[in-house]
């Protein structure tokens, strides 16, 4: 505080003890501190500071640091003032409470400046004003105190927008505030600052939020996505650029920024759906872990994109309209009986389709992953999420799915009446197009006599709707008891409710009728003219049965007072007067003699009555009409004037009527259509369900219209996420690079690592088989006739018996069977390396086509370099050993084997150059296995397992790499630094012309749990060079995507990796009868099941084998026909494949058993412990069978 | 979403407006009186109100209206149940929330509310959160506060927003570590005049208070989990582990708590605790009419119940009553017309009874109904579904934590017609 300040307030305080006095004379009321003048000096004094300035100011005010001596000094004055001020305030009068608040928040106590803000913020609770303060208050805004400063921010958030000039001020303390580095103060800085209604700080603000939104902090990020629609209200202009932030936040995985980010998407641009479309499916999944308000907000806006997006699943159903019958029995069903309805629904869908010669309907795995993902939701503790779920699936689910929000509603009526009765608005609309869902639930909506009246109402309109032949007896004895209700609004619309019921269920139309004649003569007036209003809706439908009801009803009219009764009961009389021809005249006469005391709407029917006679019975009421005319004629009310000219001149016939007359009976008389009892509910469902267009019936401000179905889906592959597959690209390539491309390719020994593990178990001999059998591949592809020695000293350690059923079995396939070498490994390996070298040479000149279907597999280990050494060190040892122990080698064997196609004589280290020269040749001996195995159905599957491809993604483009590009697959190799990783193989190219140096990988974003291994820094790659690398993830068992910078010398470029869910499992060999015990114990939940009709190229044994292992990194288990395997048995008619696996992280058994049937139908079963991981197997594994 | 939000007592007095957007008229009310006027039963006020620039949904709690403005589309429901979780948060907060305790703490009522809401649309709503952010009043810090002046705005700020956990703050420690769970059923059930059982239902739920240090990782099983036919869960428990193993896995927020509530359906038999013998007739002329209740045990599964009360409606006519309660006490409130009979223990040797006349307003017409009663009762260690808890693990800490569950039955909407 400066000298000048204290020097500016003492007069003020003297000028405000004169005042006070003038002002308790006047009795003022706190509307404005009447001390206005000095205080304005004040403000402009204020504002001409530079926020510097003021910076300064406030430091020596709240500065307890600077202890100068003459600085000591001054506190204690202040001090002293403040106490003063304070102190005086108690017997000051009210007005000048704001000058001692003022003195409070100048002061540099901490306390004195908190009690003040306390008192300024109960006066904007109040909702008095405040504003004159703000000079005083602002700037407080650096203030040390977290608690004053929060206050301050209140204060400021509040009169920002009327203190435009000054409250820019408090900016240069925010836009500090969002660099410290704890993200609290980030978050709060910014939510302040953009909570500031001020435009000329738009820029700063826009800045903020694009810095927020790539903060390293989720919390700071949700703010950002919280500012977003602040800025946009402020100054709509901005939204292009917004919309960019929003884009980049849609992409934030994390679950605490997707609320928020989809809610100011909602607000900002909800028009842009094809922001959507990338992270569709991270929203579904994330859903579940989202806060609940942000729960409501994404399903909200799924539903809609649903609805842009998908089919609509009921499509066939419409044309099917006697489906509907069976509906009944599906609601209600558990999740597994939903899975045989669909079944159900699928057939009854296929046939509609045959009638409509349209496709079968087959819902989008994207549309059934929202729905499975929304579900558990239904669970919700809150009743807006439950809502939002609810309306979710009667929007968009198959109709025999909708069933189960049924319960979770009915539910929420237990809660407070305002959610009550929302809940009711939107079930009394569903259960007009449902009705059937809500039927096992017709109890919960009886009404208790203490609901409050808008409730009854509600839940009686419900029951009304629910109302159908079966259950109208109960209903309807329900609506006797509220009859006696004493709330009168009540009964009178159970009386409507009878009513509607007796028109939609002929059947119970007498009973109904009888029981309001009954009503007719209960004591309470309204009761009975309610009573008569329903009926004579009801007479209208029949009313010849009725005429004893007629003249019952003609009786009332000596005591019903009720207009709208007596109306309904003259119009009545008059409408039916041949039924009662005798009565008619005579209700005519009394009611001609009360005509003048009626009210209008009595008058009015009076006439109408009167004509209708006259022209039925002119002969009786000719006088009577003559005489009501008259009375009307002079009637104060012109409408009824107007009535009796009109009638006059229609119906009474003079010499100069009218051509009208002649048809005044087919006018009066016209057969009249009976009324339609309609639910005020009726078509509300246009409206989407729980928004607040639907409670109100009619739009409301940025109400976004729930879209039709489209009559063809939008192309799905918009919402895949990882980019497209290189395959294609392969063909494009030039020779050089294809080599490349092919390192990534599946390892040919691949199967024999994952099953040589329990070669020694009982039931060895399949798994020899194996290893046997890709000898037998490899001879079989006529070319390469050394590959076989190798293949053959592979599984030369194993032993000598095994090597017997072996070779049994490969003489009942191949008679091309050569002998088996003893030949060292070493000497294998040269040569094997000399011919792969022919065999380079031969397949490059290969076709295109071989290319793609080669891509199968291919050994790729070489890329583990580290590793190298040990292996090495590994294979001599095992080596030296003697082939009869392997039982306890296992590991050795397998590492040896892996060994044997290390091209360690060759070139030392090696290099993408060489590897492909392997892959090329296994490559194209699997080629031509598979030809093979096309013709050989004895051949044990096994062996085509390692035929599946490996796909290669894109990590980073040409293009935006700057000439980079690199791509990644997953080699299916154990990353040998941690086995819990899953080895992902990079490739690097350097397309542009300049050299790339230290190509390494840095600040890596994981979920939480997940690990990465970094590949080794690539120091130098030269233009046009490539270069390869394995690094290592532990993707915690989960699709979650890494996310890394991969940095050159120059630059750094953002990428993720995502893994397919196939390669989140390693193959582990298990005989079928382990096999079925262990999917024995993996049961129930975590048994998921999928019927199929299998792609017609994928009917035979060998193509659903290689579909499945491609999909999935899973190893076959050796079927039990496999044990006799000679060709005498024939194959069963329906084989079943199983497949094994397990997670790489936990461990987690996966199991897949494809059983086919017949006419290329087949069931895809897959137990998992994990769930997840379970359905979005079945999905790919589905999709790959299908395609 | 939610613009602007006013505190109105019963009596139509804004006590308190809070605005999240830019500031928006208190005279924007009035549209809320006029509906408040006509629908007389401050109950029967519609929860959305359209007014012409304006969306009004308000709630009733504890004799408050709280009054929110929205001006464009928002699923009603989302205000709703975020009103009823400000109108919760104080009453964690103040132990009750009425207009006398909010005055008493502006402050901290709008620093909440500034927490809970930014730019209308909620922030943190989980009172574990919130406690951390700004502490709730004591006694003891009130008077230190007064002392020191100091608020009850947190010094340090809250990590809980960035934990894993968001329910469940960092670093909790307590000498004793225990959990305690209530389980409470409450029956609802209309019976009609002869005591046949129109409709019933049981309702449950399970409150939790637990006070346990660090991370600890609970597992709460039951002996019977089929029962549960419709379960929402507390935002803690894995609904995995539910769905797969019926057991409810979860890490607790701090101190109490809702965790499950759930349905027994009308499918299953409800036990009807009590019976009721009644006749309630009003004489054709003259004006009185007599009353005459008995109540007796029924299906208590040998427990006593307590606490129980009877309370009948009665109609506008009757002007008075003149009775004698050989067990408990009545009153009969004069301008409601409510009689309330408080009866306690049931005694199954001696069954409380209530009987005399009632004064009608003479000329009126005999009321066309009867009252309908509704009785309130509680049955100590008994859950009258029958569920029971099996057992309860901790995973994640060391120590041992002292656990308990406890059994309560009570009448929900318990109504006999008459």
């Amino acid at each position: 505080m400066t000298t000048m300040q204290r020097l500016l307030q003492l007069p003020v305080n003297a000028v405000n003890m004169v005042k006070t006095v003038q002002s308790q004379v006047q009795g003022q009321e706190e509307d404005k501190s009447p001390v206005l003048s000095p205080d304005n000096g004040q403000q402009t004094w204020y504002s001409a500071l530079q926020p510097d300035e003021l910076r300064h100011l406030r430091s020596g005010g709240t500065g307890g640091g600077g202890g100068g001596g003459g600085d000591q000094e001054e506190r204690g004055f202040q001090e002293d003032g403040g106490g003063g001020g304070s102190g005086g305030g108690s017997f000051q009068s009210q007005p000048l409470r704001h000058d001692d608040l003022k003195e409070m928040l100048d002061s540099n106590k901490d306390s004195l400046k908190l009690e003040a803000m306390k008192r300024i913020v109960a006066m904007i609770a109040r909702g008095k004003n405040a504003s004159d303060l703000f000079p005083a208050v602002v700037k407080n805004v650096a203030c040390k105190n977290i608690e004053v400063k929060k206050l301050v921010y209140v204060y400021l958030v509040r009169y920002a927008e009327e203190q435009q000039d000054l409250a820019l001020l408090s900016i240069s303390t925010f836009q500090r505030g969002l660099k410290d580095p704890n993200q609290l103060i980030r978050a709060s800085a910014l939510r302040v600052l953009s909570s500031i209604r001020v435009t000329i700080i738009v820029p700063i603000m826009m800045l903020a939020i694009k810095e927020a939104a790539s903060d390293m902090s989720p919390y700071v990020r949700k703010t950002a996505a919280h500012a977003i629609p602040k800025l946009y209200s402020l100054d709509p202009e901005q939204k292009d650029q917004l919309i960019e932030v929003i884009e980049k936040l849609l992409a934030d995985k994390t679950t605490l920024v997707a609320g928020s980010v989809v809610m100011a998407f909602e607000e900002v641009c909800p028009e842009r759906i094809d922001l959507i479309h990338k992270n569709y499916r991270k929203l579904c999944n994330l859903l579940i872990d989202v806060e609940e308000w942000g729960q409501v907000v994404i399903i909200n806006m799924l539903t809609r994109y649903a609805r842009t997006q998908f089919l609509n699943p009921n499509i066939n159903e419409s044309l099917l309209e006697e489906g509907g019958g069976g509906e009944k029995t599906f609601y209600g069903s558990d999740e597994d009986e939903d899975e045989d309805d669909e079944e159900k629904e699928k057939e009854k869908k296929v046939e509609a389709a045959a009638m409509a010669k349209r496709k079968p309907y087959v819902m989008d795995p994207d549309h059934r992953l929202l729905l499975r993902n929304t579900k558990p939701l239904l669970q919700s503790r809150n009743a807006a999420v439950v809502m939002a779920v609810a309306q979710l699936y009667f929007h968009l689910a198959p109709k025999a799915e909708v069933g189960v929000i049924a319960k979770a509603l009915v539910r929420l009526l237990r809660s407070h009446s305002e959610v009550q009765y929302v809940v009711l608005q939107n079930v009394a609309t569903m259960t007009i197009k449902r009705r059937g869902m809500f039927e096992p639930y017709l109890k919960s909506f009886y009404i208790r006599s203490t609901d409050p009246t808008q409730i009854k109402i509600l839940k009686l309109e419900v029951l009304t709707n629910l109302a159908n032949e079966t259950n109208i007896s109960t209903i309807l004895r329900e609506f006797q008891t509220y009859i006696k209700s004493m709330d009168k609004d009540f009964v009178a619309a159970t009386i409507q409710a009878i009513g509607r019921c007796a028109t939609n269920i002929g059947e119970v139309r007498d009973t109904c009728l009888n029981g309001l004649v009954q009503l007719l003569s209960n004591r309470d007036e309204l009761v009975v003219a309610e009573s008569v209003v329903v009926i004579k809706k009801l007479l209208q439908m029949q009313p010849e049965k009725h005429s004893d009801i007629i003249k019952h009803m003609a009786k009332l009219t000596d005591n019903i007072q009720v207009p709208m009764a007596r109306a309904s009961i003259l119009w009545l009389i008059g409408e039916y007067c041949e039924h009662v021809p005798k009565i008619a005249p005579d209700v005519l006469r009394k009611m001609a003699k009360s005509f003048t005391n009626e009210e209008d709407i009595v008058k009015l029917q009076i006439l109408n009555l009167a004509a209708k006679l006259y022209l039925t019975n002119s002969k009786q009421t000719k006088l009577l009409t003559q005489y009501v005319l008259n009375l009307a004629k002079y009637d104060q009310n012109y409408d009824i004037r107007d009535r009796a000219r009109f009638i006059r001149q229609l119906i009474v016939p003079t010499e100069k009527s009218g051509a009208l007359s002649k048809y005044a009976k087919k006018l009066f008389l016209a057969l009249k259509p009976a009324p339609v009892l309609e639910s005020p509910f009726k078509d509300r469902d246009h409206f989407q369900l729980g928004s607040l267009s639907h409670l109100l019936n009619a739009k409301a401000g940025g109400y976004q219209e729930l879209p039709d179905w489209p009559e063809t889906a939008p192309d799905p592959s918009v919402r895949n996420v990882e980019v497209k597959e290189s395959v294609p690209e392969w063909t494009k390539c030039s020779s050089r690079e294809k080599r490349k491309e092919k390192k990534v390719e599946k390892p040919f020994y691949s199967d024999s690592e994952g099953e040589s593990g329990p070669t020694e178990s009982a039931d060895s001999e399949s798994d020899s088989a194996s290893g046997s059998e890709s000898g037998s591949g490899s001879e079989g592809s006529g070319t390469g006739s050394e590959s076989e020695e190798s293949e053959e000293a592979s599984v030369s350690e194993e032993e000598d018996e095994e090597e017997e059923k072996k070779t049994k079995k490969r003489e009942s396939k191949k008679p091309v069977q050569e002998s088996e070498s003893e030949q060292s490994s070493e000497e294998e390996d040269r040569k094997r390396e000399r011919k792969s070298k022919q065999r380079k040479s031969e397949s490059e000149s290969e076709s295109d086509e071989e290319e793609d279907s080669e891509s199968d597999s291919s050994q790729s280990e070489s890329e583990d370099s580290e590793s190298e050494a040990e292996i090495k060190k590994k294979k001599k040892a095992a080596e030296s050993k003697p082939p009869s122990k392997p039982v306890k080698k296992d590991t050795k064997k397998e590492k040896k084997e892996m060994s044997l196609l290390d091209l360690d004589d060759f070139e030392p280290t090696p290099s993408p150059q060489v590897t492909p020269v392997n892959n090329l040749l296994s490559n194209s001996l699997v080629t031509d296995l598979e030809g093979l195995s096309l013709s050989d159905a004895v051949l044990s599957p096994a062996t085509i397992a390692p035929s599946s491809a490996l796909k290669s993604y894109e990590l980073l483009h040409r293009i935006t790499g700057e000439g980079l590009s690199v791509e990644y697959c997953f080699s299916r190799q154990p990353f040998s630094p941690d086995a819990n990783m899953v080895a992902v193989q990079m490739h690097f190219t350097n397309n542009s012309t300049s050299d790339t140096k230290n190509l390494h990988m840095e600040d890596v974003k994981l979920q939480s749990g997940m690990r990465v291994k970094d590949f080794p820094e690539i120091e130098l790659l030269p233009a046009g060079e490539k270069a390869t690398a394995v690094m290592g993830i532990d993707f915690c068992d989960s699709t979650q995507a890494a996310n890394f910078q991969l940095c050159t010398h120059t630059r750094k470029f953002f990428v993720s990796i995502q893994p397919p869910v196939g390669e989140l499992m390693r193959p582990v060999f298990l005989t079928e009868n382990e096999f079925k015990k262990e999917q024995g114990q993996l049961m129930g939940m975590n048994e998921i099941a999928e019927k199929l009709t299998l792609d017609a190229k994928c009917r035979n044994e060998h193509a659903i084998v290689q579909r499945v292992t491609t999909a999935a990194n899973l190893s076959r288990v050796p079927c039990g026909s496999d044990k006799e395997c000679s060709p005498l048995v024939p194959p069963p008619e329906h084989p079943v494949y199983r497949f094994a696996g397990r997670t790489v992280t936990s461990g987690s058994l996966v199991l897949v058993t494809v059983a086919s049937r017949e006419e290329g139908a087949a069931q895809l079963m897959v137990n998992c412990e994990k769930m997840l991981i379970g359905t979005m197997l079945v999905k790919d594994i589905l999709l790959a069978l299908t395609q | 979403m939610i613009h602007s939000l006013f505190l109105v007592s019963n009596s139509g007095d804004i006590f308190l407006e809070k605005h999240w957007k830019s500031v928006i008229s208190r005279s924007v009310c009035d549209y809320f009186f006029e509906a408040k006027e006509k629908a007389g039963d401050p109950e029967n006020v519609a929860p959305v109100l359209q007014t012409p620039h304006h969306y009004l949904i308000s709630i009733y709690r504890d004799k408050l209206f709280f009054v929110s403005v929205t001006q464009t589309e928002v699923p009603p429901l989302f205000v709703i149940e975020f009103l009823h979780r400000v109108a919760d948060t104080f009453q964690d907060y103040f132990g009750e929330c009425s207009e006398s305790v909010i005055k008493d703490n502006t402050v901290t009522v709008y620093e909440l509310l500034e927490e809970m809401l930014d730019n209308g649309f909620p922030l943190a709503t989980e009172s574990n959160v919130l406690k951390e952010m700004i502490r709730p009043p004591t006694i003891l810090r009130s008077v230190v506060n007064t002392l020191t002046g100091g608020s009850n705005v947190g010094g340090t700020l809250p990590t809980g927003q960035l934990s894993n956990v968001p329910w469940r703050r960092v670093g909790v420690k307590y000498t004793n570590n225990e959990a305690y769970f209530d389980v409470i059923e409450e029956i609802d059930a209309i019976l009609d005049k002869s005591g046949t059982t129109v409709f019933a239902e049981i309702q449950g739920v399970i409150e939790a208070c637990v006070k346990l240090s660090g991370m600890p990782d609970l597992t709460l099983s039951f002996m019977n989990p089929r029962l549960l036919d419709d379960v929402s869960f507390h935002p803690c428990v894995r609904f995995k582990r539910w769905e797969s193993e019926r057991v409810l896995s979860f890490i607790p927020p701090d101190g109490n708590f809702r965790l499950l509530s759930y349905h027994v359906s009308s499918q299953n038999l409800v036990a009807i605790p009590v019976y009721v013998k009644q006749n309630i007739s009003f004489l054709e002329t003259g004006s009185c009419g007599r009353l005459d209740i008995t109540i007796g045990p029924k299906q208590t599964m040998g427990k006593m119940v307590e606490s129980l009360m009877v309370t009948i409606p009665m109609p506008k006519s009757v002007l008075n009553v003149n009775l004698i309660a050989t067990q408990g006490t009545y009153t009969f409130d004069l301008s409601t017309k409510v009689l309330l009979w408080d009866i306690g223990k049931l005694n199954p040797q001696k069954l409380p009874n209530l009987r005399g006349s009632l004064s009608v307003q003479p000329g009126a017409p005999k009321p066309e109904e009867n009252p309908s009663i509704n009785i309130d009762l509680k049955i100590q260690q008994l859950a009258i579904s029958g569920l029971k808890v099996s057992r309860l693990d901790m995973y994640g800490e060391k120590y041992k934590p002292f656990k308990g569950v406890k059994y309560v039955t009570k009448a929900g909407k318990f109504q006999v017609r008459t």
